[in-house]
Protein backbone atom coordinates (compact mmCIF):
# COMPACT_ATOMS: atom_id res chain seq x y z
CA UNK A 1 0.00 0.00 0.00
CA UNK A 2 1.57 3.70 -1.29
CA UNK A 3 1.92 6.35 1.68
CA UNK A 4 -1.52 8.27 -0.12
CA UNK A 5 -3.51 5.29 -0.19
CA UNK A 6 -2.82 4.22 3.62
CA UNK A 7 -3.76 8.38 4.60
CA UNK A 8 -6.45 8.06 2.45
CA UNK A 9 -7.69 4.93 3.99
CA UNK A 10 -7.52 6.46 7.29
CA UNK A 11 -8.89 9.66 6.78
CA UNK A 12 -12.28 7.65 5.59
CA UNK A 13 -12.27 5.39 8.67
CA UNK A 14 -11.69 8.27 10.94
CA UNK A 15 -14.69 10.02 9.18
CA UNK A 16 -16.86 6.92 9.69
CA UNK A 17 -15.59 6.81 13.53
CA UNK A 18 -16.62 9.78 13.77
CA UNK A 19 -19.91 10.26 12.94
CA UNK A 20 -20.73 6.60 14.95
CA UNK A 21 -21.68 9.05 17.91
CA UNK A 22 -24.52 10.14 15.60
CA UNK A 23 -25.88 7.24 14.57
CA UNK A 24 -25.99 5.79 17.36
CA UNK A 25 -27.88 8.50 19.14
CA UNK A 26 -30.39 8.35 16.29
CA UNK A 27 -30.73 4.58 17.15
CA UNK A 28 -31.59 5.83 20.10
CA UNK A 29 -34.14 7.91 19.37
CA UNK A 30 -35.86 5.94 16.69
CA UNK A 31 -35.92 2.76 18.92
CA UNK A 32 -37.28 5.08 22.17
CA UNK A 33 -34.00 3.77 24.67
CA UNK A 34 -32.50 7.00 25.97
CA UNK A 35 -33.58 6.69 28.89
CA UNK A 36 -36.48 8.39 31.04
CA UNK A 37 -35.48 12.23 29.88
CA UNK A 38 -34.35 11.70 26.26
CA UNK A 39 -33.09 15.22 25.41
CA UNK A 40 -31.39 15.28 27.83
CA UNK A 41 -29.51 12.35 27.11
CA UNK A 42 -29.41 13.93 23.47
CA UNK A 43 -28.20 17.25 24.71
CA UNK A 44 -25.26 16.17 26.94
CA UNK A 45 -24.28 13.37 24.78
CA UNK A 46 -24.03 15.94 21.44
CA UNK A 47 -22.54 18.28 24.14
CA UNK A 48 -19.60 15.71 25.25
CA UNK A 49 -18.98 14.92 21.39
CA UNK A 50 -18.62 18.51 20.20
CA UNK A 51 -16.05 19.24 23.51
CA UNK A 52 -13.69 15.87 22.58
CA UNK A 53 -14.05 16.71 18.74
CA UNK A 54 -12.49 20.58 19.99
CA UNK A 55 -9.80 18.59 22.13
CA UNK A 56 -8.69 16.42 19.96
CA UNK A 57 -8.71 19.26 16.84
CA UNK A 58 -6.23 20.96 19.85
CA UNK A 59 -3.98 17.98 20.13
CA UNK A 60 -3.19 18.01 16.11
CA UNK A 61 -0.29 19.98 16.09
CA UNK A 62 0.92 18.97 19.37
CA UNK A 63 0.76 15.24 18.10
CA UNK A 64 2.18 16.34 14.63
CA UNK A 65 5.19 18.31 16.32
CA UNK A 66 5.86 15.33 18.96
CA UNK A 67 5.65 12.39 16.80
CA UNK A 68 6.90 14.30 13.74
CA UNK A 69 3.99 12.74 11.51
CA UNK A 70 3.11 15.85 8.75
CA UNK A 71 0.43 14.06 7.30
CA UNK A 72 -1.77 14.01 10.64
CA UNK A 73 -2.31 17.65 9.77
CA UNK A 74 -4.79 16.02 6.84
CA UNK A 75 -7.00 15.15 10.08
CA UNK A 76 -7.39 18.92 11.48
CA UNK A 77 -10.32 20.06 9.19
CA UNK A 78 -12.17 17.21 9.85
CA UNK A 79 -11.89 17.42 13.53
CA UNK A 80 -13.01 21.06 13.81
CA UNK A 81 -15.76 20.50 11.44
CA UNK A 82 -17.28 17.24 13.57
CA UNK A 83 -16.55 19.57 16.73
CA UNK A 84 -18.80 22.07 15.16
CA UNK A 85 -21.41 19.34 13.60
CA UNK A 86 -21.49 18.02 16.99
CA UNK A 87 -21.99 21.56 18.50
CA UNK A 88 -24.69 22.54 15.89
CA UNK A 89 -26.64 19.49 16.76
CA UNK A 90 -26.61 20.25 20.79
CA UNK A 91 -27.64 23.77 20.17
CA UNK A 92 -30.53 22.15 17.99
CA UNK A 93 -31.71 20.24 20.08
CA UNK A 94 -31.83 23.09 22.86
CA UNK A 95 -33.18 25.52 20.92
CA UNK A 96 -35.56 23.23 19.02
CA UNK A 97 -36.04 19.98 21.48
CA UNK A 98 -35.90 21.83 24.68
CA UNK A 99 -37.36 24.95 23.85
CA UNK A 100 -39.95 23.59 21.42
CA UNK A 101 -38.72 26.69 18.94
CA UNK A 102 -40.39 28.89 21.61
CA UNK A 103 -39.07 32.56 21.79
CA UNK A 104 -41.03 33.23 24.79
CA UNK A 105 -38.96 30.60 26.26
CA UNK A 106 -35.76 31.40 24.81
CA UNK A 107 -36.22 35.03 26.45
CA UNK A 108 -37.46 33.76 29.90
CA UNK A 109 -34.80 31.38 30.54
CA UNK A 110 -31.43 32.16 28.44
CA UNK A 111 -30.97 35.30 30.43
CA UNK A 112 -31.53 33.62 33.65
CA UNK A 113 -28.48 30.83 33.10
CA UNK A 114 -25.00 32.19 32.62
CA UNK A 115 -23.93 28.79 31.32
CA UNK A 116 -26.43 28.81 28.21
CA UNK A 117 -25.05 32.72 27.66
CA UNK A 118 -21.50 31.03 27.75
CA UNK A 119 -22.34 27.95 25.38
CA UNK A 120 -23.89 30.27 22.64
CA UNK A 121 -20.95 32.41 22.81
CA UNK A 122 -19.23 29.54 22.24
CA UNK A 123 -21.01 28.51 19.10
CA UNK A 124 -21.12 31.83 17.93
CA UNK A 125 -17.08 31.52 18.04
CA UNK A 126 -17.73 28.32 15.79
CA UNK A 127 -19.52 29.67 13.04
CA UNK A 128 -16.81 31.60 11.35
CA UNK A 129 -14.31 28.91 11.65
CA UNK A 130 -16.52 26.43 10.00
CA UNK A 131 -17.58 29.51 7.64
CA UNK A 132 -13.72 29.53 6.40
CA UNK A 133 -12.92 26.27 6.46
CA UNK A 134 -12.31 25.36 3.17
CA UNK A 135 -9.40 25.74 1.06
CA UNK A 136 -10.09 28.33 -0.89
CA UNK A 137 -11.63 30.42 1.89
CA UNK A 138 -7.85 29.12 3.47
CA UNK A 139 -6.00 30.47 0.59
CA UNK A 140 -8.13 33.84 0.21
CA UNK A 141 -7.89 34.92 3.60
CA UNK A 142 -3.93 33.93 3.76
CA UNK A 143 -2.66 34.99 7.47
CA UNK A 144 -5.42 36.44 8.22
CA UNK A 145 -6.83 32.89 8.35
CA UNK A 146 -4.13 32.06 10.61
CA UNK A 147 -5.53 34.53 13.24
CA UNK A 148 -8.91 33.99 13.01
CA UNK A 149 -8.59 30.31 13.68
CA UNK A 150 -6.84 30.65 17.00
CA UNK A 151 -10.58 31.44 18.22
CA UNK A 152 -10.62 28.04 18.74
CA UNK A 153 -8.34 28.80 21.90
CA UNK A 154 -10.90 30.67 23.15
CA UNK A 155 -13.87 28.26 21.89
CA UNK A 156 -12.05 25.55 23.97
CA UNK A 157 -11.75 27.81 27.04
CA UNK A 158 -15.36 29.04 27.15
CA UNK A 159 -17.05 25.64 25.90
CA UNK A 160 -15.27 24.47 29.42
CA UNK A 161 -16.25 27.06 31.40
CA UNK A 162 -20.46 26.55 30.33
CA UNK A 163 -19.66 23.09 31.36
CA UNK A 164 -18.14 23.81 34.55
CA UNK A 165 -20.83 26.32 34.91
CA UNK A 166 -23.93 23.87 34.29
CA UNK A 167 -22.77 20.88 36.63
CA UNK A 168 -24.37 21.09 40.46
CA UNK A 169 -22.75 19.72 42.31
CA UNK A 170 -19.91 17.05 40.85
CA UNK A 171 -17.06 18.40 38.64
CA UNK A 172 -15.00 15.95 38.33
CA UNK A 173 -15.69 15.91 34.26
CA UNK A 174 -15.61 18.96 33.39
CA UNK A 175 -12.49 19.26 35.28
CA UNK A 176 -10.85 16.76 33.32
CA UNK A 177 -11.85 18.42 30.03
CA UNK A 178 -10.01 21.58 31.97
CA UNK A 179 -6.60 19.72 32.48
CA UNK A 180 -7.13 18.86 28.95
CA UNK A 181 -7.52 21.93 27.32
CA UNK A 182 -4.89 23.75 29.50
CA UNK A 183 -2.38 21.41 28.46
CA UNK A 184 -3.06 21.77 24.84
CA UNK A 185 -3.00 25.19 25.02
CA UNK A 186 0.13 25.19 27.82
CA UNK A 187 1.55 23.19 24.92
CA UNK A 188 1.58 26.28 22.11
CA UNK A 189 3.10 28.58 24.70
CA UNK A 190 5.67 26.03 26.10
CA UNK A 191 6.96 24.44 22.73
CA UNK A 192 8.13 27.84 21.17
CA UNK A 193 10.41 28.53 23.87
CA UNK A 194 12.08 24.82 23.79
CA UNK A 195 12.24 24.81 20.33
CA UNK A 196 14.12 28.04 20.40
CA UNK A 197 16.38 26.50 23.23
CA UNK A 198 17.35 23.32 21.12
CA UNK A 199 18.34 26.21 18.08
CA UNK A 200 20.44 27.81 20.21
CA UNK A 201 22.14 24.80 21.10
CA UNK B 1 -60.49 12.93 45.65
CA UNK B 2 -59.14 15.10 42.66
CA UNK B 3 -57.14 18.09 43.44
CA UNK B 4 -58.72 21.35 42.85
CA UNK B 5 -55.67 23.09 41.35
CA UNK B 6 -54.66 19.83 39.36
CA UNK B 7 -57.89 20.67 36.95
CA UNK B 8 -55.63 22.54 34.70
CA UNK B 9 -54.19 19.83 33.60
CA UNK B 10 -55.78 19.00 30.28
CA UNK B 11 -57.06 15.76 29.02
CA UNK B 12 -55.28 15.38 26.63
CA UNK B 13 -51.76 15.82 28.52
CA UNK B 14 -53.07 12.59 29.92
CA UNK B 15 -53.99 11.06 26.93
CA UNK B 16 -50.84 11.50 25.35
CA UNK B 17 -48.89 10.26 28.15
CA UNK B 18 -50.79 6.34 27.77
CA UNK B 19 -49.60 7.11 24.00
CA UNK B 20 -46.31 7.26 25.11
CA UNK B 21 -46.61 3.84 27.37
CA UNK B 22 -48.80 2.16 24.49
CA UNK B 23 -45.87 3.19 21.92
CA UNK B 24 -43.33 1.71 24.30
CA UNK B 25 -44.83 -1.47 25.28
CA UNK B 26 -45.56 -1.85 21.08
CA UNK B 27 -41.60 -1.45 20.71
CA UNK B 28 -41.07 -3.95 23.45
CA UNK B 29 -43.76 -6.37 22.30
CA UNK B 30 -42.09 -5.83 18.74
CA UNK B 31 -38.41 -6.38 19.90
CA UNK B 32 -39.66 -9.69 22.11
CA UNK B 33 -41.49 -10.83 19.19
CA UNK B 34 -38.46 -10.44 16.60
CA UNK B 35 -36.66 -12.03 19.39
CA UNK B 36 -39.43 -15.32 19.20
CA UNK B 37 -39.69 -15.29 22.78
CA UNK B 38 -42.46 -13.82 24.87
CA UNK B 39 -41.63 -14.35 28.90
CA UNK B 40 -44.33 -14.80 30.66
CA UNK B 41 -45.67 -12.05 33.05
CA UNK B 42 -44.71 -12.67 36.54
CA UNK B 43 -44.11 -9.61 37.92
CA UNK B 44 -47.86 -8.82 39.12
CA UNK B 45 -47.88 -11.78 41.32
CA UNK B 46 -44.74 -11.01 43.05
CA UNK B 47 -45.85 -7.42 43.88
CA UNK B 48 -46.37 -6.86 47.36
CA UNK B 49 -48.83 -4.51 47.80
CA UNK B 50 -51.58 -4.59 45.12
CA UNK B 51 -54.69 -4.26 47.46
CA UNK B 52 -53.38 -1.18 49.42
CA UNK B 53 -56.37 1.19 49.28
CA UNK B 54 -56.38 5.26 47.42
CA UNK B 55 -55.98 7.67 49.73
CA UNK B 56 -57.26 10.80 49.98
CA UNK B 57 -55.21 13.67 47.74
CA UNK B 58 -54.17 11.42 45.35
CA UNK B 59 -54.77 13.35 41.66
CA UNK B 60 -56.03 11.40 38.55
CA UNK B 61 -52.94 11.92 36.41
CA UNK B 62 -51.51 10.26 33.62
CA UNK B 63 -48.76 8.03 36.00
CA UNK B 64 -45.35 8.27 35.09
CA UNK B 65 -43.96 4.45 33.35
CA UNK B 66 -42.27 2.55 36.45
CA UNK B 67 -39.67 1.94 34.38
CA UNK B 68 -38.88 5.62 34.11
CA UNK B 69 -39.17 6.43 37.53
CA UNK B 70 -37.29 3.66 38.66
CA UNK B 71 -34.13 4.38 36.26
CA UNK B 72 -33.62 8.28 36.81
CA UNK B 73 -32.94 8.55 40.23
CA UNK B 74 -30.31 11.00 41.90
CA UNK B 75 -29.07 8.97 44.93
CA UNK B 76 -25.76 10.70 45.88
CA UNK B 77 -25.01 8.19 48.53
CA UNK B 78 -24.35 5.83 45.12
CA UNK B 79 -23.50 8.06 42.24
CA UNK B 80 -24.08 11.70 40.52
CA UNK B 81 -25.23 9.63 37.45
CA UNK B 82 -29.48 8.91 37.16
CA UNK B 83 -29.35 5.82 35.64
CA UNK B 84 -26.11 3.95 37.56
CA UNK B 85 -27.46 4.47 40.72
CA UNK B 86 -29.91 1.53 40.01
CA UNK B 87 -27.34 -1.28 39.96
CA UNK B 88 -24.89 0.26 42.46
CA UNK B 89 -27.95 0.55 44.74
CA UNK B 90 -28.88 -3.12 45.02
CA UNK B 91 -26.13 -4.07 47.24
CA UNK B 92 -27.95 -2.23 50.18
CA UNK B 93 -29.44 -4.21 52.55
CA UNK B 94 -33.29 -3.08 53.23
CA UNK B 95 -34.14 -5.61 56.55
CA UNK B 96 -33.55 -5.20 59.21
CA UNK B 97 -33.83 -1.89 59.47
CA UNK B 98 -34.26 -0.14 62.24
CA UNK B 99 -35.10 4.06 62.81
CA UNK B 100 -33.63 5.85 65.75
CA UNK B 101 -36.02 8.48 67.26
CA UNK B 102 -34.38 11.23 68.98
CA UNK B 103 -35.11 14.82 70.44
CA UNK B 104 -37.80 16.59 71.51
CA UNK B 105 -40.12 14.32 71.84
CA UNK B 106 -41.16 11.74 74.76
CA UNK B 107 -41.09 8.42 73.33
CA UNK B 108 -37.41 8.01 71.56
CA UNK B 109 -34.91 5.63 71.09
CA UNK B 110 -34.40 2.75 68.42
CA UNK B 111 -37.28 1.06 66.63
CA UNK B 112 -37.67 -1.60 64.38
CA UNK B 113 -38.98 -0.57 60.99
CA UNK B 114 -41.61 -3.56 60.88
CA UNK B 115 -42.90 -1.99 64.45
CA UNK B 116 -43.47 1.13 62.94
CA UNK B 117 -45.23 0.06 59.88
CA UNK B 118 -47.54 -2.31 62.00
CA UNK B 119 -49.06 0.80 63.86
CA UNK B 120 -49.42 3.17 60.41
CA UNK B 121 -52.19 2.10 57.82
CA UNK B 122 -51.03 2.10 54.20
CA UNK B 123 -52.33 3.84 51.70
CA UNK B 124 -51.25 4.84 47.75
CA UNK B 125 -51.10 8.54 47.15
CA UNK B 126 -50.49 9.52 43.37
CA UNK B 127 -48.50 12.73 43.55
CA UNK B 128 -46.85 14.49 41.07
CA UNK B 129 -42.90 15.14 42.06
CA UNK B 130 -41.07 18.31 40.57
CA UNK B 131 -37.07 18.20 40.82
CA UNK B 132 -34.97 21.05 41.55
CA UNK B 133 -32.99 20.30 37.78
CA UNK B 134 -36.45 21.03 36.64
CA UNK B 135 -37.65 17.45 35.87
CA UNK B 136 -41.10 15.90 37.14
CA UNK B 137 -42.87 12.63 37.38
CA UNK B 138 -45.97 11.32 38.85
CA UNK B 139 -45.60 8.40 41.01
CA UNK B 140 -48.08 6.23 42.64
CA UNK B 141 -46.41 5.89 46.14
CA UNK B 142 -47.42 3.29 49.28
CA UNK B 143 -46.88 4.32 52.15
CA UNK B 144 -48.46 6.40 55.09
CA UNK B 145 -49.14 9.66 56.84
CA UNK B 146 -46.03 11.35 57.90
CA UNK B 147 -47.76 13.44 60.88
CA UNK B 148 -49.70 10.66 62.01
CA UNK B 149 -46.44 8.66 62.23
CA UNK B 150 -44.48 11.56 64.39
CA UNK B 151 -47.38 11.94 67.00
CA UNK B 152 -47.07 8.77 67.58
CA UNK B 153 -43.48 9.57 69.41
CA UNK B 154 -45.52 12.43 71.31
CA UNK B 155 -43.12 15.47 70.32
CA UNK B 156 -42.80 18.11 73.26
CA UNK B 157 -44.03 22.07 72.59
CA UNK B 158 -40.16 22.29 72.29
CA UNK B 159 -40.22 20.45 68.73
CA UNK B 160 -40.18 22.78 66.01
CA UNK B 161 -38.40 21.17 63.20
CA UNK B 162 -38.35 17.68 62.60
CA UNK B 163 -34.97 16.33 61.23
CA UNK B 164 -34.00 13.19 58.71
CA UNK B 165 -31.15 11.74 58.32
CA UNK B 166 -29.79 9.10 55.60
CA UNK B 167 -27.95 6.11 56.57
CA UNK B 168 -24.34 6.37 56.29
CA UNK B 169 -21.99 3.50 55.36
CA UNK B 170 -19.67 3.89 52.45
CA UNK B 171 -18.72 0.33 52.19
CA UNK B 172 -21.95 0.05 50.28
CA UNK B 173 -23.00 3.60 49.56
CA UNK B 174 -20.25 4.24 47.40
CA UNK B 175 -20.59 7.47 46.49
CA UNK B 176 -20.58 8.81 50.45
CA UNK B 177 -16.73 7.72 49.81
CA UNK B 178 -16.59 11.75 47.72
CA UNK B 179 -17.05 14.24 48.87
CA UNK B 180 -19.96 15.68 46.82
CA UNK B 181 -21.96 16.76 49.55
CA UNK B 182 -21.38 16.41 53.68
CA UNK B 183 -22.61 12.99 54.35
CA UNK B 184 -24.93 11.85 55.84
CA UNK B 185 -27.56 13.05 53.80
CA UNK B 186 -29.73 15.66 56.46
CA UNK B 187 -33.38 17.04 55.42
CA UNK B 188 -35.87 18.60 57.81
CA UNK B 189 -39.43 20.30 57.88
CA UNK B 190 -40.23 22.83 60.14
CA UNK B 191 -43.17 21.28 62.34
CA UNK B 192 -46.36 22.48 60.54
CA UNK B 193 -45.20 20.98 57.40
CA UNK B 194 -44.13 18.19 58.60
CA UNK B 195 -47.60 17.21 60.15
CA UNK B 196 -49.51 18.58 57.00
CA UNK B 197 -51.53 15.42 55.90
CA UNK B 198 -49.76 15.89 52.38
CA UNK B 199 -47.08 15.03 53.93
CA UNK B 200 -46.43 11.16 53.31
CA UNK B 201 -43.87 8.72 54.58
CA UNK B 202 -43.34 5.91 51.73
CA UNK B 203 -42.05 1.99 51.52
CA UNK B 204 -43.26 1.91 47.94
CA UNK B 205 -44.37 2.55 44.93
CA UNK B 206 -46.16 0.98 41.84
CA UNK B 207 -47.75 -1.36 44.30
CA UNK B 208 -44.77 -2.86 45.24
CA UNK B 209 -41.64 -2.26 47.68
CA UNK B 210 -40.05 0.80 46.70
CA UNK B 211 -36.87 0.12 44.83
CA UNK B 212 -33.59 0.38 46.36
CA UNK B 213 -32.58 3.19 44.13
CA UNK B 214 -35.73 4.84 44.98
CA UNK B 215 -35.19 5.42 48.48
CA UNK B 216 -35.77 1.47 50.24
CA UNK B 217 -36.89 0.90 52.78
CA UNK B 218 -38.04 4.35 53.95
CA UNK B 219 -38.39 7.35 52.47
CA UNK B 220 -40.11 11.04 52.59
CA UNK B 221 -42.22 12.02 49.87
CA UNK B 222 -43.15 16.33 50.17
CA UNK B 223 -44.80 16.79 46.76
CA UNK B 224 -44.78 20.56 47.04
CA UNK B 225 -41.29 20.65 47.68
CA UNK B 226 -38.65 19.98 44.96
CA UNK B 227 -37.57 16.82 45.15
CA UNK B 228 -33.96 17.08 47.19
CA UNK B 229 -36.15 17.27 50.40
CA UNK B 230 -37.61 13.97 49.61
CA UNK B 231 -35.21 12.26 51.74
CA UNK B 232 -34.04 8.84 51.60
CA UNK B 233 -33.30 5.44 53.25
CA UNK B 234 -34.41 6.93 56.55
CA UNK B 235 -32.70 5.93 59.94
CA UNK B 236 -32.66 8.96 61.99
CA UNK B 237 -35.62 11.31 62.79
CA UNK B 238 -34.71 14.03 65.88
CA UNK B 239 -36.77 16.65 66.67
CA UNK B 240 -35.54 19.95 67.37
CA UNK B 241 -36.24 23.56 68.45
CA UNK B 242 -33.61 24.78 65.78
CA UNK B 243 -33.92 24.67 62.14
CA UNK B 244 -31.99 21.74 61.05
CA UNK B 245 -28.74 22.81 58.78
CA UNK B 246 -29.87 20.22 55.66
CA UNK B 247 -27.53 18.84 53.17
CA UNK B 248 -27.99 20.97 50.15
CA UNK B 249 -28.17 23.78 51.81
CA UNK B 250 -25.18 23.29 53.79
CA UNK B 251 -23.35 22.59 50.49
CA UNK B 252 -24.64 25.82 48.72
CA UNK B 253 -26.85 27.84 50.91
CA UNK B 254 -27.31 30.86 48.07
CA UNK B 255 -29.12 27.60 45.61
CA UNK B 256 -30.94 25.92 47.99
CA UNK B 257 -32.62 26.80 50.83
CA UNK B 258 -34.37 25.38 53.64
CA UNK B 259 -37.60 25.38 52.33
CA UNK B 260 -37.12 24.13 48.74
CA UNK B 261 -41.15 24.91 47.96
CA UNK B 262 -41.67 24.97 44.30
CA UNK B 263 -42.13 28.20 42.70
CA UNK B 264 -42.02 29.11 39.01
CA UNK B 265 -41.47 32.86 39.98
CA UNK B 266 -38.39 31.95 41.48
CA UNK B 267 -35.44 30.87 39.39
CA UNK B 268 -32.42 28.70 40.79
CA UNK B 269 -29.43 31.39 40.15
CA UNK B 270 -28.41 29.60 37.51
CA UNK B 271 -31.49 28.19 35.47
CA UNK B 272 -35.51 29.52 35.57
CA UNK B 273 -38.00 27.06 37.07
CA UNK B 274 -40.77 28.29 35.06
CA UNK B 275 -41.16 25.02 33.35
CA UNK B 276 -40.40 21.67 33.56
CA UNK B 277 -39.84 18.40 31.79
CA UNK B 278 -41.83 15.01 32.29
CA UNK B 279 -40.28 12.18 32.44
CA UNK B 280 -40.97 9.37 29.41
CA UNK B 281 -42.22 11.96 27.20
CA UNK B 282 -41.27 11.88 23.63
CA UNK B 283 -38.79 14.49 22.52
CA UNK B 284 -41.16 16.35 20.49
CA UNK B 285 -43.49 16.86 23.71
CA UNK B 286 -42.54 20.86 25.29
CA UNK B 287 -42.51 21.22 28.66
CA UNK B 288 -45.05 21.64 31.07
CA UNK B 289 -45.48 25.04 33.17
CA UNK B 290 -44.44 24.62 36.56
CA UNK B 291 -47.25 25.45 39.09
CA UNK B 292 -46.55 27.15 42.38
CA UNK B 293 -46.35 24.55 45.53
CA UNK B 294 -46.52 22.15 42.33
CA UNK B 295 -49.71 22.28 42.09
CA UNK B 296 -50.77 22.15 45.80
CA UNK B 297 -50.87 25.79 46.83
CA UNK B 298 -54.76 25.62 47.40
CA UNK B 299 -53.49 22.67 50.85
CA UNK B 300 -50.03 23.93 51.81
CA UNK B 301 -49.92 28.04 50.84
CA UNK B 302 -51.25 28.44 54.12
CA UNK B 303 -48.38 27.68 55.59
CA UNK B 304 -46.27 29.92 54.33
CA UNK B 305 -48.77 33.60 54.93
CA UNK B 306 -46.86 36.34 55.36
CA UNK B 307 -43.38 34.91 54.26
CA UNK B 308 -41.81 36.25 51.06
CA UNK B 309 -41.66 33.03 49.32
CA UNK B 310 -38.29 34.85 46.91
CA UNK B 311 -35.94 35.16 50.53
CA UNK B 312 -37.25 32.29 51.95
CA UNK B 313 -35.95 29.78 49.56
Amino acid sequence: MSRKTFWTISKVIFFILSLTPFLLLLYGVITDQLGANPIETLHFSLGDWALRFLCLGLAITPLKKITAIKELIRFRRMTGLFAFFYASLHFLVYIGLDLSFSLEQFIDEVPKSPYIIVGLFTYSLLIPLALTSTKGMQKRLGRQWQQLHKLVYLAAISAVVHYLWLVKLDLTEPLIYAALVFLLLGFRVIEPVFRKKYRAN
Amino acid sequence: MIIKTLSEIKSSEITKETHFKNRRKLIKAAAASTAGLLLPDISQAAKAYINVPIGKYSATLGVTDFEDAANYTNYYEFTTNKTDSTVLARGLKTTPWSVTIEGEAEKTGTFQLEDILKNNLLEERIYRFRCVEAWSMVVPWIGFSLGKMLKQFKPTSKAKYVEFTTLYDPDIMIGQRSKVLHWPYVEGLRMDEAMHPLAFMATGMYDDILPNQNGAPLRLVVPWKYGFKSIKAIVKIRFTEKMPLTAWNRSAPNEYGFYANVNPNVSHPRWSQSRERILGASIFTPKRQTEIFNGYGAHVAKLYAGMNLSKSI
